[in-house]
């Protein structure tokens, strides 16, 4: 007997394993956050014990901290550098090879895409997904990688208990509580973890498990928990026509103040969950075979905007308008919603600290509106 | 004749990112530094058509690709034509290629010129250097269809004498009833013609406004002046198209590259009205 979809259970915490055991006999390829030098990462994972078990983070602009601590909480921290992206949308991938001697060969390498269960989503990067699913997959174009990545992909989406300084998903309508499509979303307890059943698949993982109706103790218990984590959420953006005052002060001195400061690193494009920028990289080798490699690209670096005659944006000052103005103004235009989620990455891993909710606070004192 | 992978791929997962393979028939040296590619195409997987003002992602293995504005007659089903400016990496190694070769391609991408709203009107084509290429498929147009159009006029300006592109056709597209100006930046002995910018040659024709539409391509500041021009002579903003250029690595809308604002010049452009251009459009580094 397994639980209706939309059905609210609880679990106890142990019977974690035996979610993860029957996704890896399903096949799929278990993804979720663990401990990579010093910082909690995504990676493959097979074991509960992966996780960061007893772990949290502390999160500030510029700064990012994973620490240790005595309680066995498995989901006890907040967004870490990586992003679902990374499995959706990799950073390097083979799109074809070509040999070319006169007569032109084009292979194809049909490899299987693999199929992933992603395990401990956040509302901001279940958000950010949705976004992705836009650009790649709902548009005029879908990429084929994407698409069988992402229709196979199983997600255990998980409820922030706690917010980092740098979250503002508040602001962005993304969180903290998960919303939108997901097979489990879980919010964690000290002694059971109370799961959401989203979807046919997210109920005959529960198979084996003791799983149990969630009563109402529990309920009001994981309420409570994500009620706490919105309570903690400091920073604020607002996003009431943010679009056009950002596209009406274009020439705004603002910009070269900001980028002053910006170092031009691409970090900020590169944590963020959303960001899809790619470039095209060509090899080729003795025997004449040359392979085309989709990587990912920053709107940072000076390339990015190169035609024959020079570069578009050769001004930090421009390029940082072009992400800003990207993810705030031009999104909304090209898919109808926001690029930005509010999951704060881009704030943390800044290395001089800029915060975007403070940028875009002195853009709206400065407008007009 | 090619033992592409593509043929086993059903055409619903079939990457776009996957170029088809075309043949040079022909390279044809305009000037010192653009050739005209004439490439056939299989008729597999699909017959090739385009619109004019459309381009096609150009691939040399390798080397990369390069999008590459289309130069012939849409009319002309078995081969197209691309005038290759060579002046980066990808061009630069199409223009040691010869007759015969083999190259990728993938396209046409983007938007066409809207040669339905100059209809039973006056067309004015204003194009810079190579910007004339993208125009090219207009003009093939107009000979063909003559009556379908008023007045006529073609403003062409190149940096000297020998960087016109298609000039041994100039006489004869005057016979066939377009009005053609030519100016040079600089000029040379021999050159008994115009000096001067491209936009200074609206002081050379009378508009009106209403009744014109014009296409323009060509470097943007150019355009932002042929706009002005326009502008002035009371022509309406949505009257006046401009053909765009960004870097592109996809040409599908997925890779950010050439975003200008909020298009994505691959797809919502290259051709464009200055009236949806104009807030974002040459502005300092954008």
């Amino acid at each position: 007997m397994l639980p209706r979809v939309s059905a609210t259970v609880a679990i106890p915490k142990p019977d974690l394993q035996q979610v993860f055991d029957n996704l890896r006999g399903s096949r799929l390829r278990l993804i979720g956050p663990t401990v990579v030098d010093g910082a909690i990462a995504l990676g493959e994972i097979e074991r509960t014990e992966q996780l960061p078990i007893g772990w949290s983070d502390e999160q500030q602009p510029g700064r990012y901290r994973a620490k240790h601590g005595a309680e066995k909480t498995y989901f006890a921290f907040n967004v870490g550098p990586h992003s679902w992206r990374r499995f959706l949308h990799p950073p390097r991938l083979t799109l074809f090879s070509a040999k070319a001697n006169g007569k032109m060969t084009i292979e194809h390498d049909g490899e299987e895409p693999p199929r992933y269960a992603f395990i401990g989503v956040r509302a901001c990067d279940l958000q950010a997904i949705a976004v992705q699913d836009r650009v790649l997959m709902n548009g005029s174009y879908r990429d084929p990688q994407y698409v069988a990545r992402r229709s196979n992909a199983f997600i255990l989406a998980v409820n922030c208990t706690k917010a980092s300084s740098t979250c503002f998903c508040t602001s962005m309508q993304s969180g903290p509580r998960v919303t939108g499509a997901f097979d489990l979303a879980a919010t964690e307890l000290p002694d059971v973890f109370v799961l959401d059943v989203g979807s046919e698949a997210g109920s005959q993982v529960l198979e084996g498990t003791s799983w149990a109706p969630a009563n109402a103790f529990d309920v009001g218990r994981a309420t409570e928990a994500v009620q706490k984590a919105e309570r903690q959420i400091t920073r604020e953006v607002r996003t009431d026509h943010l679009g056009s005052l950002l596209f009406e002060h274009l020439e705004s001195p603002l910009w070269k103040e900001v980028s002053g400061r910006c170092l031009g690193c691409g970090n900020c494009t590169m944590v963020c969950p959303t960001c899809f920028c790619t470039t095209v990289v060509d090899t080729i080798d003795l025997s004449g075979r040359s392979e085309r490699i989709r990587v990912w690209d920053s709107c940072y670096t000076t390339d990015f905007s190169h035609v024959h005659g020079g570069n578009i944006r050769p001004s930090l000052r421009a390029r940082y308008r072009q992400w800003v103005t990207h993810k705030f103004a031009a999104w909304r235009e090209q898919f109808g919603v926001s690029g930005c989620v509010g999951c704060g990455r881009c704030i943390t891993w800044c290395p001089v600290g800029i915060d975007i909710t403070e940028v875009l606070k002195a853009f709206r004192s400065t407008g007009v509106k | 004749m090619t033992s592409t992978a593509l043929e086993t791929v059903p055409a619903t997962l079939r990457d776009p990112m996957l170029p088809r393979a075309a043949v040079i028939d022909a390279i044809k040296q305009e000037t010192h530094d653009v050739g005209t590619f004439t490439l056939r195409l299989d008729e597999e997987p699909e017959p090739y058509a385009f619109r004019p003002g459309q381009f096609n992602m150009l691939y040399l293995p390798g080397f990369g690709e390069a999008a590459i504005s289309i130069s012939s007659d849409a009319e002309e089903r078995d081969t197209i034509k691309h005038s290759i400016r060579f002046v980066g990496t990808v061009t630069m190694g199409l223009s040691r290629l010869r007759a015969g070769t083999e190259i990728g391609i993938r396209g046409p991408y983007g938007t066409a010129w809207p040669i339905e709203q100059a209809r039973g009107r006056d067309l004015v084509l204003v194009g810079g250097g190579i910007g004339l290429a993208p125009l090219r498929p207009v003009i093939h147009h107009v000979l063909r269809h003559r009556d379908d159009f008023r007045k006529v006029t073609l403003l062409y300006g190149a940096r000297s004498p020998g960087d016109l592109l298609y000039a041994e056709s100039f006489e004869a597209w005057k016979q066939a009833g377009i009005d053609v100006h030519v100016t040079v930046d600089r000029s040379e002995d021999s050159w008994k013609g115009v000096v001067g910018v491209v936009p200074l040659l609206f002081y050379r024709i009378r508009i009106e406004p209403k009744e014109t539409v014009i296409f323009t391509c060509g470097p943007e500041v150019m355009m932002h002046f042929v706009a002005y021009e326009a502008l002035a002579r009371r022509v309406p903003k949505e009257s006046v198209w401009l053909s765009l250029e960004r870097n592109m690595k996809c040409a599908i809308g997925v890779c950010g590259h050439c975003q200008y604002g909020p298009l994505f010049v691959c797809r919502d452009g290259p051709v464009i009205s200055f009236a949806r251009m104009e807030p974002y459009f040459n502005r300092e580094e954008y």
